[in-house]
């Protein structure tokens, strides 16, 4: 693009460029300052400054420590509950946010949306990125109190982990994209990701071992874990909650599906081919979204 | 003369909707009214324009003028017929547009200037002139909240009028503030013309469009009702009756 006039000549062209998310890999240095600013006026203001971020977490985590653990004595036969548990609290926020987040992020950005051609996808990225953010000091938390309990991080359970974030990122950015646009025209579907997400905490296996599923229901459980979400917890759990326990191996044998990996796999192919439709979806509805904003 | 703008039939056709929950919806099915309308807000409208020309769009509430900016600067797309431009378009549109007012000045201009397509080096070039122009002091570091609307004013404005656009485009008003930053803002205006910057530039303001533009387009219902002299087209408008409806500067939207 010629800056100035005596430059090179910009050939005439459409002023609006729709290329979707790669548009928005193209604007990083936007988008990074989007991210940052969400982030640093979060916590504005307050005297203990990002502080917070870690404090908020940490006395969640001595929260369900004491309830689960101490008070309701799950660690019977599980070892390490509340590792267990926090690991699936964090994909649960990072998705959530993500999706409810995303969902709002057009609405909620109307002033620029109205004025300015900048590609839109910007916004539910945006979201999920300051919602990556927002995860690093529970992980943070996690990785500490995993160490105390003598957790030895093996390559296995970290490519799990990794495994497990990028079917989230994947499902949460096409779920964002396709709730976005949607909730432009009919506010109803913010109401709809806010009721769908209230499910989140209980279909996956995070206050209740994967176990339980599989003895209760046998060989209906495998319907249970089409839910990409139960996969990427227990793909997390895999990551944190197995290396802590004395027996890894006893401990993936009687709580985590035998096919963990292909199932895992074949998720995050699936949530890419998603992800790819949401854009079409996207792209196809975003034409009008200035005009009905 | 090189071709800078091109709008060939352009048309942007818009749905009202009158009811949006099922139940008025139903009702309103139910009496036989209508729930929804459609209407052009620009329609079929084609023209050109050239280098280093100063277009000044006028037209009365409600005439489409917005709605033709907002197909040049590439926020909406026509429905049908063509919109081209060449290079860079930006100017006077969203001033202040995505401040966090909890952040500081500093740190809301850095992001202004993204946010209206400026790169980490361009902002970091023109940063000093962006703050010589808002000329806050040091005001430039605290939260933007704090900010008197007249400095949030002149900060949102010292970013977008300092953006280098090879189409300028302007749907507000063209000085804001006290007098004195007027005058900075008129004087920068006029630099920007003289620097050869092709202008498109939609007004309510006889005065301003006097003094900034060399054509006039005029919009009747999204249709395109006069093109040509500025003097004529003010006539055409009968907006050159008497001018109490103009302030003293000549210079602001004036709606």
């Amino acid at each position: 693009m010629s800056v100035s006039p005596e430059a090179d000549l910009a050939p005439l062209s459409p002023p609006s460029r729709n290329n979707g998310l790669l548009e928005v890999f193209r604007q990083r240095y936007l988008l990074r300052l989007l991210v940052r600013s969400t982030i640093d006026a979060r916590y504005q203001g307050t005297v203990l400054g990002w502080f917070w971020s870690y404090l908020q977490p940490a006395v969640r985590f001595c929260l369900y420590y004491f309830i689960f653990q101490v008070l309701v004595g799950r660690g019977g036969n599980m070892e390490n509950f509340a590792i267990h548990l926090v690991a699936g609290m964090v994909v649960v926020h990072f998705f959530t946010e993500t999706f409810n987040g995303g969902t709002r992020s057009l609405v909620s950005n109307r002033g620029l949306i109205i004025k300015l051609p900048m590609p839109r996808e910007l916004f539910p990225v945006a979201t999920m990125l300051v919602a990556l953010w927002h995860t690093v000091p529970m992980m943070v938390i996690l990785s500490g109190v995993c160490l105390l309990l003598g957790w030895s991080p093996d390559p296995v359970g970290l490519l799990a982990g990794l495994l497990g974030f990028a079917i989230l990122t994947f499902l949460g950015v096409g779920l964002a994209l396709v709730f976005s646009v949607a909730n432009v025209f009919f506010r109803d579907f913010g109401k709809v990701t806010q009721t769908l997400t209230q499910f989140t905490t209980f279909s996956v296996p995070m206050i209740y071992p994967y176990s339980l599923v599989d003895d209760r229901f046998g060989s209906l459980a495998q319907y249970y874990l089409l839910n990409p979400l139960a996969e990427a917890v227990l793909l997390v759990q895999r990551c944190f909650w197995v290396g802590t326990t004395s027996d890894r191996d006893a401990t993936i044998a009687e709580h985590l599906p035998d096919d963990l990996w292909s199932r895992g796999l074949i998720m995050l192919g699936l949530s890419a081919v998603f992800l790819v439709l949401a854009q079409l979806w996207f792209s196809k509805f975003e034409r009008r979204v200035p005009e009905r904003i | 003369m090189t071709r800078y703008i091109e709008v060939e039939n352009a048309t942007k056709t818009f749905t009202m909707q009158y009811h949006r929950s099922l139940k008025q919806i139903a009702v309103a099915r139910l009496r036989g009214q209508k729930t929804h309308d459609r209407f052009n807000a620009v329609d079929e409208v084609s023209f050109t324009v050239e280098q280093g020309e100063s277009v000044g769009v006028m037209g009365l509430n409600g005439s489409g003028k917005s709605t033709l900016l907002k197909l040049i600067s590439g926020v909406m797309q026509p429905d049908s017929g063509s919109v081209l431009t060449r290079g860079r378009v930006a100017g006077l549109i969203a001033t202040g547009a995505g401040f966090q007012p909890q952040l500081s000045g500093r740190d809301n201009l850095w992001l202004n200037a993204a946010i209206l397509g400026m790169s980490e080096a361009e902002t970091r070039r023109k940063l000093d002139e962006i703050v010589e122009f808002a000329d806050i002091g040091k005001f430039l570091d605290t939260p933007v909240t704090y900010y008197s609307s007249g400095m949030k004013a002149r900060l949102g404005f010292a970013v977008a009028i300092n953006v280098e656009a090879d189409i300028f485009i302007a749907d507000e008003a063209l000085a804001v503030g006290d007098r004195p930053f007027k005058r900075k803002c008129k004087q920068r205006m006029r630099e920007i013309r003289e620097q050869g910057t092709t202008i498109f530039f939609v007004s309510h303001a006889p005065g301003a469009v006097r003094q900034l533009c060399d054509r006039v387009i005029v919009l009747e219902k999204g249709k395109l009702g006069f093109d040509g002299d500025v003097a004529e087209g003010i006539k055409y408008l009968h907006y050159d009756d008497d001018d109490d409806g103009d302030d003293d500067e000549g210079f602001g939207k004036g709606d």
